[in-house]
């Protein structure tokens, strides 16, 4: 009940905040927002996105938001496959770059948000993890995300950093799996990122570590060359940018450009 | 040793209540229609089915007996030649006869040995290697019997063993299965709805009818005496056993037949009622076989009369209603019976 | 009279011939969209490379060996779901097809609740006897097990059904014990539907992803097997995952026809 009435709360408020910056943004793109706004998003954004979607769609009556999550290079492949999109926002700039390089965004691409990685343990910590050193322990059940995806080369990153040689048993293929096998007890440490930790309450336990600075990654967005809807791509960036999109996304857990 | 059944099971609907008893040696036919209960009561008998009541025993011990006895089929000494003798596909013939032996606990060169033996007994020395699929239908019927002989079984069980094979294979496949079971010392339950395969094959017959032993006896007697339209209709034929030189048949227990196709050696000679034909002289014209025969009693059934007659040999003969009135026939009478050459038949034996 | 040849049955009826043939083609194109693409250049190298080496070698040992396991216990539950006189045996068969229903991540996610570190099972083998299955080859062959016993179980238990239990019974007169007459009469008799589900079960357990990473995990040479190693190239190397799945084609599509030739053709 309460839970509900909070985000009630939000979304009047989302609404107050919002209104302005939208409207400047409508006039810079000197049209009216109206119709679909198609949203490709990393994977790691669902929550926040989904929130900042609603927020969107009230200020705008008959806007409407459709999102597509998923690993950010599966959707910049779909992009460059012609998939009809208006914004992409993704988890690295690697893809962005890609889509970008083929000349698939309209102007610049910015950066929304960072996020970071942070060690997470099942509650109560049973193998009484307390740093990146303890990832090189053999005893100690290891999950971290493979290589070829984001979170594991911010993870190298960090290992790089501390000297570590960290002795996985299991490298994920995104890192909500990494995330299942730490609420599960399945293993004793992970490094995932920080919003990860945040979006599992209390089931799992974040540690932070000092060479997470090394980890930090951006969130660049950018508005699609072959949008349909430009005003409304636009806006969306606006929204995703203005003050109740930082507080949205602070809450998640990401770090504020 | 004799196999004394009460074999009682009550199924849905059916009811099969009906008592057997069979000497060693001996082979008895289980006859009657379709639905009649004879594969519940080989069921039971061979393990298959469980009784609901009475008991089965051989010599001194009992195989079922409910609710406190129930030997399986694996552990009783019997053979069972199927009606589409179910050979094992995978396996060849001997194999397929080897296969009792080994489930028994014959060792492997044990097991081949004494099944080439048997299928040489049964002529099929030449076809131990050949698949099921390959062998004719007299050649699986064989092998069939080979197989649930050769574990020396105490109880054979043979269910409708010629069903399943055409009719020119079938003349010879009797005579042979004939030999078989005559040299077989074990108990012999054969279950049949033809009363040629049943009244060639067996010492005696049961006629079982509605899950109920309806009459009991020799061929003969029952062949004779049937007391039932469906025995009647069924049993009611005229088998005689005789040698064969030419067209003449010297009948063993008195008499010859004259037949149609010549034959030699041991034979069968059968022929319907309704073949007889009665006449107060001796008949004049196309009949071969003409004999003076005594009424020995009436019977009238649905459509028909038959007429027991003694003789040499002794007939049975089916007329119309009209004929017995036309010869005012009495028990006594004095008549002349005759048959045509073209309507007997004549089996090896 | 006329020249042209004479039909004993009429035409192919083009109802059924062309929803055919569309459906070939919606099977066959996409893999000819993968041999198209693929980088043929550097096959050779790729297919030599140790890694590729390593996760086929993995990738065939589990299946094999998840195949095994399901034979073993797969053939004995389609005998008790065709013969058995269990009650709600209608209720046990819908059952067991339930891994092919369930998306195999869920299904990894189930075995982790049972066989994880703290699973209903999983938290006294590793208690007691130390074993801990997830993130092991072990792990691989159960999840793979676990998603492709159902295609064994349904194929064997069809060939069962089909099978005429009289034949059991003849063995039973014969002095055959359940167990011998299974092993000898039933067994050889339904081998062509056991050969079946043992090929659709091995290439099930070859194709399976989401069960194997969710219960095993994914690392190098002990529980990458060829589609996770096809799904994390496809991530930064998409070249490398076309040849990866290439491989994984060549070697089922090789293994498959073997198997077909050698017992699937029919009765001779």
């Amino acid at each position: 009940m309460r839970a509900l009435v909070l985000v009630a709360l939000l979304a009047v408020t989302g609404c107050g905040a919002d209104s302005g910056g939208a409207d400047s943004g409508g006039a810079e793109a000197g049209g009216a927002v109206a119709g679909k706004v198609t949203v490709f998003a990393a994977a790691s954004l669902t929550e926040t996105f989904t929130r900042l979607g609603e927020d969107f769609e009230a200020a705008h009556p008959g806007v409407e938001v459709v999102f597509n999550f998923g690993g950010s290079s599966a959707l910049a492949q779909q992009i460059a496959q012609g998939a009809p999109a208006d914004v992409f926002a993704s988890a690295a700039p690697a893809n962005m770059t890609q889509v970008g390089d083929a000349g698939g965004i309209s102007g610049e691409a910015v950066t929304f948000a960072r996020n970071r990685l942070e060690i997470a343990v099942p509650r109560g910590n049973p193998a009484g993890i307390t740093g990146l050193a303890d990832f090189g322990d053999a005893d100690a059940k290891i999950a971290l995300c493979a290589e070829q995806v984001p979170c594991g080369a911010a993870a190298k990153r960090a290992f790089e950093a501390a000297g570590v040689t960290a002795r996985p048993d299991t490298l994920e293929q995104d890192v909500k799996a990494v995330l299942t096998k730490v609420r599960l007890g399945e293993v004793d440490a992970a490094l995932v990122y920080r919003t990860d930790v945040r979006a599992a309450g209390g089931e799992v336990v974040g540690i932070e570590f000092p060479e997470a600075e090394r980890t930090v990654n951006d969130y660049p967005i950018a508005p699609l060359a072959k949008a349909r809807n430009a005003a409304g791509a636009r806006a969306f960036i606006d929204h995703v940018r203005s003050d109740r999109g930082r507080a949205v996304l602070a809450e998640a857990g990401f770090d504020a450009p | 040793m004799t196999l004394q059944a009460d074999l009682r099971v009550a199924r849905g609907g059916f009811r099969l209540g009906a008592e057997l008893a069979v000497q060693p040696g001996e082979v008895v036919a289980l006859l009657g229609p379709n639905g009649a209960g004879k594969t519940t009561a080989l069921r039971a008998l061979a393990g298959l089915l469980p009784l609901t009541g009475g008991h089965i025993r051989l010599g001194g011990r009992t195989w079922d007996a409910p609710p406190d006895v129930l030997v399986p089929a694996e552990r009783r000494p019997i053979g069972v030649v199927f009606q589409d003798y179910l050979l094992f596909a995978h396996l060849s013939a001997l194999e397929n006869v080897a296969f009792g032996l080994r489930a028994r606990g014959a060792g492997r060169a044990t097991a081949r040995a004494e099944a080439a033996r048997w299928l040489d007994r049964v002529g099929l020395a030449a076809h131990a290697k050949a698949k099921p699929r390959t062998l004719s239908g007299g050649q699986a019927q064989r092998v069939a019997l080979a197989r649930a002989l050769a574990t020396s079984p105490e109880l054979l069980l043979l269910d409708e063993p010629l069903a399943a094979l055409d009719a020119a294979t079938r003349l010879h496949v009797r005579a042979e299965l004939g030999h078989h079971l005559r040299d077989y010392p074990g108990h012999t339950l054969l279950v049949t709805h033809d009363p040629l395969d049943a009244m060639v094959l067996a010492d005696r017959l049961v006629v079982l009818e509605h899950g109920e032993v309806v009459q009991e006896g020799t061929p003969t007697e029952v062949a004779r005496r049937p007391r039932t339209s469906y025995v009647a209709d069924l049993v009611g034929l005229n088998l005689y056993r005789g040698t064969a030189h030419g067209t003449t048949v010297s009948l063993d227990d008195g008499g010859t037949l004259t037949i149609a196709t010549p034959a030699s050696g041991p034979v069968h000679v059968v022929f319907p009622p309704t073949a007889v034909s009665l006449h107060p002289e001796h008949p004049t014209g196309s009949p071969r076989n003409a004999w003076r025969v005594t009424v020995a009693g009436i019977e009238r059934h649905a459509h028909t009369t038959r007429v027991r007659l003694d003789g040499v040999p002794p007939v049975l003969a089916d007329i119309t209603t009209a004929t017995v009135a036309d010869l005012r026939l009495q028990p006594g009478d004095e008549l002349w019976a005759a048959v045509k050459a073209t309507e007997t038949h004549v089996y090896p034996s | 009279m006329t020249s042209t040849r004479r039909r004993a049955r009429g035409r192919l009826p083009v109802v059924l011939v062309l929803p055919a043939v569309v459906g070939l083609a919606f099977l066959l194109v996409p893999l000819v969209g993968l041999l198209v693409r693929a980088p043929w250049d550097t096959l050779p190298e790729q297919l030599f490379s140790s890694s590729v080496g390593e996760a086929l070698r993995l990738s065939l040992v589990c299946a094999s060996l998840a195949t095994v396991v399901c034979l073993v216990l797969g053939v004995p539950l389609a005998w008790l779901l065709a013969r058995g006189d269990v009650p709600g045996r209608g209720v046990l068969r819908a059952l067991v097809t339930v891994p092919l229903v369930l998306p195999p991540v869920v299904g990894g996610v189930a075995l982790l609740f049972v066989l994880g570190r703290r699973g209903l099972v999983g938290q006294y083998l590793d208690a007691w006897f130390g074993i801990s299955l997830p993130f092991t080859t072990a792990g691989v062959v159960l999840a793979e097990a676990f998603v492709a016993m159902p295609f064994l179980v349904i194929s064997v238990e069809g060939a069962l059904r089909a099978a005429d239990p009289r034949y059991e019974e003849a063995a039973a007169t014969l002095g055959a014990s359940r167990w011998l007459a299974f092993r000898r009469v039933t067994l050889p008799s339904i081998l062509p539907g056991v050969v079946a589900g043992t090929v659709l079960c091995w290439a099930r357990a070859l194709g399976e992803f989401g069960a194997t990473i969710t219960f095993a995990g994914n690392f190098p040479g002990e529980t990458t097997t060829m589609p996770l190693a096809v799904y994390l190239a496809l991530e930064t190397d998409p070249d490398a995952a076309i040849v990866l799945s290439v491989v994984l084609l060549l070697v089922s599509v090789g293994v498959l026809a073997a198997l077909r030739d050698r017992w699937i053709s029919g009765p001779s």
